[in-house]
């Protein structure tokens, strides 16, 4: 069974929990014992850090700097805000649940002012830091190579969303000026670990929430009936890294799309009509149906949009699972404005 | 709420997206290949708050946003149901 609720993001306190002292009392603070290497194991396994913190945000950012730990925390929240506030802030620029985060503070308080606003936040005290590293939670099943460049990832997104918003003309010619590499290839071996990962991670742009183990994956990639993508990207500012996923069930006269996934950060980027638009490509080669299956859920009305603009239209809804057939007749072409790397 | 008005509040959306200036009203706006998840959503969430209607599954149709007539066309029929 793969554990859903991995957390994603850590949030730390600062005074008393991520160093010792108050920094605005004048205290001479001291990093608290082993955080370093804390912060820089659970960056090695993926995990992202962030800070929600009550103190004067220049004074504290210099601290860190001093302390060399600044680039670790990403959208760093240091302000007067309710902590509660803060942990929503930096779910939100993240993008990613509410449900993934950890916030640790060593005042009860505070914990429980945000158990009070975000019951799914998980809590933990500062005094139980040196174990931290123990908790199931902070243990992904696997450490991939998308895991360990994860910061590096989301600090070229936080550069190229800072771009995109001064960027004035039309989101077209911005996404012209990223020279984006869009690769589908064929998963191996070695890409299924980061597989299996993002059917466990990747929850809004998510047709089925079809979740499989290594094993099953590894039976997909070496089966005839079936065939697994995996696909990534790349800009002029660095790689998206492995962001998506496609499983197809290949039958003599019809291929059905079990799943299609995309990471959330590549969701203004168009991938996922390129990816649809080749498989339709393929089945019009090998002159088959296209059907693909899709479980409606509170979060993915966007996978259904997306199938139904790529020329996909209902043919069974039993109120949970609606399978489509695609109209193949329809032609579509990839954008100019992003190059696309098919792989045998 | 005239068609006018309507296609104006329209093409003033879509300029975020496109060279909106370019495109005739019944040119096919995906034709070249721009769309993508997050452009789709806006789209119908802009239809669904701007004039205050549902936009259900049965409406999430291409042939419902494909062009400036198209999403008129689609705004026109659901305010006059609403």
């Amino acid at each position: 069974m793969i554990q859903k609720n991995k957390i994603k993001c850590v949030v730390w306190d600062l005074d008393n929990t991520l160093w010792q002292g108050t920094l605005l009392e004048g205290d001479t603070v001291t990093l608290s014992p082993n955080v370093v290497e804390i912060i820089q194991t659970l960056d090695q396994r993926g995990i992202l850090q962030s800070i929600a913190s009550k103190n004067e945000y220049h004074t504290a950012m210099a601290k860190l700097t001093e302390f060399n730990l600044q680039d670790y925390f990403l959208y760093p929240q240091i302000n007067w805000n309710s902590k509660a506030h803060s942990i929503e802030t930096i779910a939100k620029s993240i993008n990613i649940g509410i449900d993934t985060l950890a916030f640790i503070d060593d005042q009860p308080f505070e914990r429980e002012e945000v158990n009070f606003s975000l019951p799914e936040v998980y809590c933990i005290d500062a005094t139980d830091l040196p174990n931290l590293l123990n908790l199931s939670e902070l243990n992904p099943h696997f450490i991939t190579e998308d895991s360990k460049y994860r910061r590096q990832m989301y600090l070229s997104d936080i550069k190229r969303n800072q771009l995109e918003e001064e960027f004035s003309g039309p989101k077209e010619s911005f996404l012209a000026s990223l020279q984006m590499i869009f690769t589908i290839a064929p998963a191996k071996e070695n890409d299924l670990q980061r597989a299996e990962e993002l059917t466990v991670r990747t929850n809004q742009l998510n047709t089925t929430g079809y979740t499989y183990s290594y094993e099953e994956l590894k039976s997909f990639i070496n089966s005839d009936n079936y065939l697994l993508l995996i696909t990534s990207l790349e800009d002029k500012y660095g790689t998206y890294g492995k962001i998506g996923l496609t499983l197809i069930e290949r039958q003599p006269t019809v291929w059905t799309i079990k799943l299609l996934l995309m990471s959330c950060r590549v969701m203004s980027r168009g991938v996922g009509t390129i990816l649809i638009n080749h498989l339709r490509n393929e089945a019009r080669h090998h002159q088959v149906k296209l059907c693909a299956e899709l479980i409606q859920n509170d979060r993915n009305r966007m996978m259904y949009m997306t199938y139904k603009f790529a020329h996909f239209q209902e043919i069974s809804n039993d109120g949970h699972l609606i399978l489509f057939e695609n109209d193949l007749s329809a032609i579509q072409q990839f954008p100019e404005f992003v190059k696309v790397n098919i792989l045998p | 709420m005239t068609a006018d008005e309507i296609t104006e509040k329209t093409k003033s959306f879509l300029g975020k997206f496109i060279k909106v200036e370019e495109i005739q009203a019944d040119e096919d706006l995906f034709a070249a290949g721009l769309l993508n998840s997050l452009f789709a959503m806006q789209l119908v969430l802009f239809v669904e708050k701007e004039f205050n209607c549902k936009v259900e599954n049965d409406d999430l149709d291409l042939k419902n946003f494909n062009s400036i007539n198209a999403i008129v066309g689609l705004i026109t029929r659901k305010i006059a149901t609403a």
